[in-house]
């Protein structure tokens, strides 16, 4: 659509402006400044300088969580971006079977973060989860609390049970998007299946999928509670990811300039990453 | 190419039919011959493309059985059928080339490469897209895209029949005309069988050896240009066909003379029509002549159209479309005419054969 | 139809003009695998339903088990493994809505959810327009600048937004959760509906204008009602994220605004776990969720493609 040159419309967005300016640039302004300061404690600050940053990229605590936090968000897109297509495909188009399976696929989404660790910590329990009672009764060892392997399985399978959902639904609004004349045309050109797929679904798919791997990983890169409930970033610190550590660090131990640091450097990686996947994503697509 | 035969062909959207209203297409028994161009003419909702896609195999009638060429199809899938098809949109795929657009039903076949780029080259000549060949095909105007669709459809040599669902919908004016200029060129280059859906007449009647007129899931009248012109069998087509459509007034038979009101028109011959049934005259408006012999009527208003002119006229009440030359003069007592062989009667809206 | 008969008619301008159709080579000899490829690929697969069904199971069995235990005594969640609550009690629901403390959490949750998403949706329609129908100054990097907002971690947020409401006198109100939140709702409630404006023409917006009506006025009785499935959908998100969120939510608040799933955590460690109890504040946090689902559930695909399929 073609747009008129106007600045007035920053009266329109001023509204926004002021309300998010408050929540985010006041506390933003806040994390830089304990960034740079050091304290001895009764609210009297020095200037330190970027020593906070240096300490904490050099921190092998800091390393190790980026590490797992990188693993966890890679393998849950690995999973969960090829399951939801998967799902979303054969999903059915019309008829009693898709409010059906829209509303149950969606209902994960819509459970406090807390509730869903809850639920899976109990289902996973030993002693009265289903899932925990069957694998013990079929001769499994599994016991999140203590392995770190079945805390890392626990924790993988909790975020694909609570978020493939979201996958499904994008990839299936553009699927339905899809003129039938599309799949008609494919019919007579008599295209196989993975044909079909490949030049006329994926295609279609294509800026959905964009969002879901990019909401996808922001939101696992951020992810605290769930895990947080199940495995309380145990055990040892198999499963603490950078928002675990950081809230340990911050609320925890009080340990305000590394926390500020810490935040501010977490911050640029989700940010630098997410330019990233959407460069390289939309030059993909300009460049087919 | 294959002579396609509809045998008692019905269907209905709705899982169990009852009255003749559910049915979207009713009864249809007819034979395509193997070569023909004809085009399916009606307005929107008149079942014409139901039938096509029952032709295509994308869907399954709920009645009667469709054979390509004496064997039976019904049953059998659209890639089994192998026909083509050229939708309303032009149906590309947006992220492969011109040529592998064309290439694609060929390589889906297992054609050995060598001859999908003879086929392919062959008709990029065709549709006059050679030069557009490693273009991304999403990137080409809506008459190229039209005409990359369209030649999915030709590279196939062996298609059993072109189904063509109102294809030029959305190309511009002036390239509408070439397109369908290139298509006729085609048909008669390579015989294809083809059936040509669309709602305006122009199309149908300039592409078409026969046209099929539908109405509300029927088909009215089959026939040559001339045929519907002439003898529209259903005032359906008489209206609808020509410009303005035919003339229907509501008469009273008389023997072999006409009562419009007061007025009485001798007709070329008698008819038996049976009682109760509404009875009417059918006359196009090239078959009215405005004189000083006749019956007298008043004259409403006239359209100068530049090659001639449309009289809008009346007759005991009832609106008449006359078409004068451009250079003849009208009256001040205006009288009209009817040329007898333009005369058809119709009772119930179906033409009766005026005897001698 | 096979290979060999494929070029057949189509050998260019010579084969054109001489060779008329009847003459063109006969149909091939029926190619069997061919025919069998193509019967295939006419076929529907028959097991697709097993796809979704398979996924729905996995998705309800933790939620079922949830329900399950609910419905339990603690010694029954304790002392014997049953599929179904053999002595179906409500008793751990009756502790819920007997107790203040337990269902305050509730009315609280509630509270500033509806209050963000009302404030989140009301700042949110006026800059999603400037952003579909005007450029300006700076237009690009302010709609970056508050897509970043998204990528924020509420873990990063969480302590200084402790300092700065309390600075304001805040902390424990619903208004600071509601506050909080539309940090990352605003921006998502922006970019949601500037997808669903930007499919409405713009020569809506001009015939309006041309017909003598004010902006406000166009806005709200022409506008509006254009996008209602947009603002259904961004508040529907709104409502979502600021429902599941705890982290902050939990930070800003010590009683008086504390949230459901807040308070729910608490209770586990106090109180010795009673499991039943924790089953049912979970079941009931579920509801409101599902509530909502089924309202939007016609839009729900659409939605979730944020418009911009």
């Amino acid at each position: 659509m073609e747009k008129t040159w106007n600045n007035k419309a920053w009266f329109l967005v001023l509204p926004v402006l002021l309300l998010v300016g408050f929540s985010a640039v006041i506390p933003l302004m806040t994390v830089v400044n304990y960034s740079v300061q050091d304290t001895f404690g009764n609210n009297v600050f020095f200037w330190s300088g970027l020593t906070w940053f240096e300490q904490v990229l050099h921190s092998r605590r800091f390393h190790e969580a980026l590490l797992r936090n990188l693993a966890f968000s890679f393998t849950i897109l690995a999973i969960q971006i090829p399951l939801g297509i998967f799902i979303a495909l054969n999903m059915p188009r019309k008829g009693i079977g898709v409010p059906i399976c829209l509303v149950l696929m969606a209902l994960p989404l819509l459970i406090p973060w807390n509730v869903v660790g809850t639920i899976w910590q109990v289902f996973g329990r030993v002693d009265i989860g289903l899932l925990g009672r069957t694998l013990a009764a079929m001769g499994i060892n599994y016991n999140y609390a203590t392995d770190p392997v079945a805390a890392w399985v626990t924790v993988i399978v909790m975020d694909v049970w609570h978020w493939t959902s979201l996958v499904v639904l994008l990839c299936y609004a553009g699927l339905v998007s899809i003129p039938d004349a599309y799949y008609q045309a494919a019919k007579i050109d008599g295209a196989s299946r993975w044909s079909v797929f490949r030049y006329i679904q994926l295609p279609k798919m294509h800026r959905v999928l964009l969002i879901a791997v990019l909401l996808r990983f922001m939101d696992s890169f951020m992810i605290y509670t769930e895990p947080f409930v199940v495995t309380g970033g145990g055990p040892g610190s198999t499963t603490t990811f950078l928002s675990i550590d950081l809230v340990k660090m911050a609320i925890g131990q009080f340990d305000l300039g590394p926390a500020a640091a810490m935040s501010i450097i977490y911050f640029l990686i989700i940010l630098l990453l997410s330019w990233v996947f959407y460069t390289v994503m939309t030059n993909y697509d300009s460049g087919r | 190419m294959a002579k396609i035969d509809l045998s008692h062909i019905k269907h209905s959207y709705l899982p169990y039919p009852s009255r003749d209203e559910d049915f979207a297409l009713k009864e249809v028994d007819h034979s395509w011959e193997d070569g023909g161009a004809y085009a399916l003419l009606g307005p929107s909702g008149c079942g014409k493309t139901t039938l096509l896609n029952i032709i295509s195999g994308l869907l399954n009638p709920s009645h009667g059985s469709i054979l390509f060429d004496g064997h039976d199809v019904t049953h059998l899938s659209t890639q089994e059928r192998n026909i083509a098809q050229v939708f309303q949109f032009p149906v590309i795929y947006d992220t492969m080339t011109v040529y592998d657009n064309l290439a694609f039903p060929l390589r889906n076949r297992g054609v050995p490469e060598a001859d999908v780029d003879r086929s392919v080259r062959t008709i990029l000549e065709m549709i006059d897209l050679s030069d557009w060949a490693k273009r991304k095909a999403r990137r080409l105007t809506a008459d190229q895209k039209q005409k990359i669709s369209l030649g999915r459809g030709l590279v196939r040599s062996d298609v059993n029949a072109i189904l063509f669902d109102e294809p030029l919908t959305v190309i511009d004016p002036h390239m509408k005309w070439l397109l369908r200029s290139q298509l006729k060129q085609l048909h008669r280059q390579f015989g294809y069988t083809m059936v040509y859906v669309t709602h305006d007449q122009t199309e149908a009647l300039t592409f078409a050896d026969t046209v099929v007129v539908m109405y509300e899931g029927e088909i009215v009248q089959i026939g040559k240009p001339d045929e519907l012109f002439e003898r529209p069998s259903h005032t359906f087509v008489g209206y609808f066909i020509g410009s303005p459509g035919m003339n229907v007034m509501p008469i009273e038979l008389d023997g072999a003379n006409a009562r419009i009101g007061s007025a009485t028109v001798a007709l070329p011959g008698g008819a038996n029509v049976g009682a109760g049934k509404t009875i009417e005259l059918g006359v196009r408006p090239e078959y009215v002549r405005i004189g000083r012999e006749g019956l007298p009527v008043a004259i409403r208003k006239v359209e100068d159209i530049g090659r001639h002119k449309i009289v809008r006229a009346e007759l005991e009440g009832v609106e008449l479309a006359a078409i004068v030359g451009e250079n003849e003069d009208i009256p001040a007592d205006p009288r009209i005419r009817f040329e007898p062989k333009g005369i058809n009667l119709y009772a119930d809206s179906w033409r009766v054969e005026l005897g001698a | 139809m096979t290979n060999s008969t494929q070029p057949g008619i189509l050998k260019g301008e010579a084969m054109m003009r001489t060779q008329p159709a009847a003459a063109a080579p006969k149909r091939a000899p029926f190619d069997e695998a061919l025919a069998r490829k193509m019967r295939r690929r006419g076929q529907k697969s028959r097991y697709s339903w097993l796809v979704p069904t398979l996924y729905i199971i996995f998705l309800m069995l933790p939620i079922y088990w949830l329900v399950n235990m609910s419905f339990k005594t603690n010694q029954e969640i304790l002392g014997s493994f049953t599929l179904f609550p053999s002595n179906p009690t409500l008793r751990n629901y009756m502790v819920i809505f007997t107790d203040y403390s337990w269902y305050s959490g509730y009315i609280n949750s509630i509270i500033y959810v509806v209050m963000n998403t009302v404030i989140s949706v009301a700042v949110a329609l006026p800059a999603a327009y400037a952003f579909s129908r005007y450029r300006f100054l700076g237009d690009k990097h302010l709609f970056f600048w508050l897509l970043t907002n998204r990528m924020a971690p509420p873990a990063v947020f969480a302590l200084p937004f402790l300092q700065l409401y309390s600075a304001f006198g805040l902390v424990d109100t619903h208004i600071a959760v509601a506050l909080a939140h539309c940090l990352f709702n605003v921006p998502l409630a922006v970019w949601i509906l500037e997808g669903f404006m930007s499919g409405v023409p713009k020569e809506i917006d001009e015939t309006a204008y041309i017909d003598g009506y004010s902006f406000p006025r166009f806005f709200v009785k022409i506008f509006m009602p254009l996008i209602s499935s947009g603002i259904g959908v961004a508040a529907f998100f709104c409502f979502m994220f600021s429902w599941v969120e705890l982290l902050i939510a939990r930070t800003l608040t010590t009683t008086a605004a504390k949230p459901i799933a807040s308070t729910m955590t608490r209770t586990v460690s106090a109180s010795g776990l009673d499991w039943g109890v924790l089953a049912a504040a979970g079941v009931l946090t579920i509801i409101p969720g599902a509530l909502v689902i089924y309202f939007v559930r016609n839009y729900i695909a659409k939605g979730f493609a944020l418009g911009r399929v």
